[in-house]
């Protein structure tokens, strides 16, 4: 088995495309939530048997579901790294059910559905986990989307629910709505100005915390913020959203206000910087990965303020994906430890952007 | 004002300690904070939040109390000390097994140990096959709210049981 993209609409990239709400500044926006089958054992307890039979009992009622019913399936436990890694990179599957977690294996029975916009995880740390991404900023748009799915999948499956504490999950952190929202964010100016410690600072100080690119674990590259709600209990689905809403809403004002202060306090400085970026990725013969993130963060800002117009939001958000290490190796079929990745990613990257520049 | 340590920088952390009946401040600057372990909310920031997150699940789970440990779970067997190695609870029903633990601890990581969110009503095939079980369940519950003195959750229940009746 393989993994093959064409067989999802748009190839799964509709996420990228910039269209949403606050695009300037927002990327996705993505919303989980957590559920568990009654009288199976949470995934980290289960024998494979149990995970298989949980994979098949979750594969049938998905099929009876509108929004799954020809959802693609990725038997992820039968996959080669690379491509398990390649779905991470998509952002369609966590670090845990894609087995790249340090000393954990895959679990037997572990899978993803898909139908490009929607996704379930399948004995991620809980047996279902579903989640829907899409472009900008639009949590309540999300939310209805996956409640719908949610409540055809509840009708179909016995979840683990608990009258006094909600949503039983294998975390106690994600019990009760389990629910988490996280918003994909692009910071330059508030690292530039050097206030995003004191954002994010007041965002832990009102319930919200903040990951990197890839979520749980993983650093802070490129200036990208994921933006999420810390708690999943004592308050409604509704409510968990509004908070995080106004509270992004503010960030992305912050943001705003540092460019605006960049620009009229250092113009030369940062399109001095933004072009660099540019002139780098369109000229390098070699980029690293972080590299690469730093500069199209660069790149972005100027897109943000108006400085560059040779390139798209949506090529610069594609690169974001398409330059990483699986999805660079995988092209050609070569190994993730091969040498010679740095280079093709430099070309890639010239090749994307003479293309939008002679667009343009 | 400059650090106490260094003399060098500014002082940005203002830490005030209480001992006994003694009170002491002392002024350091990020830097000679950090080299005393001094954790600031910047520092913090830094740290990515899947260690954060075990830091809270399972600092809390670490603090349970030790005489908790008597047994386990009758469905899958999992014991208190499983969730405190791990951080993870071994199906749904140690929700019930370890309640007493479990309430505490959603309190201290949430605020609030009471679901306000989506009620889930069961599966359609499984309330057929079961329909006395989610009724004694919620009685269960009910009655252990009344006990615990939630009597927003209490009438919240009774509702619920109206219905189904």
């Amino acid at each position: 088995m393989s993994v093959d993209f064409s067989l999802l609409p748009d190839g799964g990239l509709s996420w990228l495309d910039g269209s949403g709400p606050e695009s300037h500044v927002v990327l996705s926006t993505r919303i989980r939530l957590a559920r568990n089958l009654e009288r199976r054992p949470f995934t980290v307890r289960a024998e494979p048997s149990d995970l298989l039979a949980a994979r098949s009992q979750i594969g049938d009622a998905a099929r009876e579901t509108t929004a799954l019913r020809d959802a693609a399936v990725f038997a992820v436990d039968d996959l080669e790294l690379i491509e398990r890694q390649l779905l991470h990179e998509r952002h369609m599957i966590s670090r845990e059910l894609a087995g790249l977690e340090r000393q954990a294996a895959v679990r037997p029975g572990a899978s993803l559905l898909t139908n490009g916009q929607i996704g379930v995880m399948v004995n991620e740390e809980d047996h279902v986990r579903m989640q829907v991404l899409r472009s900008g900023f639009d949590l309540s748009a999300s939310y209805r989307e996956l409640e719908r799915v949610d409540t055809e999948l509840g009708g179909q499956l016995p979840f683990a629910f608990h009258p006094e504490f909600g949503y039983l999950t294998a975390c106690p952190t994600n019990a009760g709505t389990g629910l988490r929202a996280s918003v994909l964010i692009h910071l330059p100016g508030l690292v530039l100005t050097k206030e995003i410690a004191k954002v994010l600072q007041g965002l832990a100080q009102v319930g919200l915390t903040f990951r990197g690119l890839y979520g749980e674990g993983s650093e802070v590259v490129g200036n990208f913020f994921q933006l999420s709600n810390q708690t999943t209990l004592g308050k409604s689905e509704e409510d968990l959203l509004d908070h995080l809403e106004s509270m992004v809403r503010q960030v992305v004002d912050y943001e705003e206000q540092a460019r605006d202060v960049l620009q009229q306090e250092a113009p030369s400085v940062i399109a001095d910087k933004v072009w660099r970026a540019y002139g780098l990725l369109r000229y390098a013969r070699s980029l690293s990965f972080e590299e690469t993130m730093n500069l199209l963060s660069g790149v972005r800002l100027g897109l943000g303020l108006n400085l560059i117009r040779d390139v798209s939001v949506y090529t610069l958000n594609k690169l974001l994906i398409l330059t990483q290490p699986a999805h660079l190796a995988a092209q050609d079929g070569r190994a993730l430890s091969d040498p010679t990745l740095p280079v093709s990613r430099a070309t890639f990257v010239r090749q994307m952007l003479e293309s939008d520049a002679a667009r343009g | 004002m400059q650090c106490d340590n260094c003399g060098e920088r500014p002082a940005a952390i203002h830490l005030t300690q209480i001992e006994g009946n003694s009170v002491t401040t002392v002024h350091l600057c990020e830097q000679c904070a950090a080299e005393k372990g001094v954790q600031t909310g910047a520092s913090v920031a830094k740290l990515p939040l899947s260690g954060f997150l075990a830091s809270v699940g399972q600092g809390a789970a670490a603090a349970l109390p030790a005489d908790a440990d008597a047994g386990g779970c009758g469905f899958c067997g999992a014991t208190l000390q499983d969730f405190r190695a791990t951080g993870r609870l071994g199906c749904a029903h140690c929700y019930v097994t370890f309640e007493q633990q479990i309430r505490e601890l959603l309190r201290r990581i949430h605020g609030s140990h009471v679901h306000a969110g989506r009620i889930y009503l069961p599966a359609t095939a499984a309330t057929e096959a079961e329909p006395v079980h989610l009724h004694a369940e919620l009685r269960e519950q009910l009655r252990r709210a009344v006990e615990a003195e939630n009597f927003e959750l209490a009438a919240e229940l009774r509702d619920r049981l109206k219905v189904l009746e």
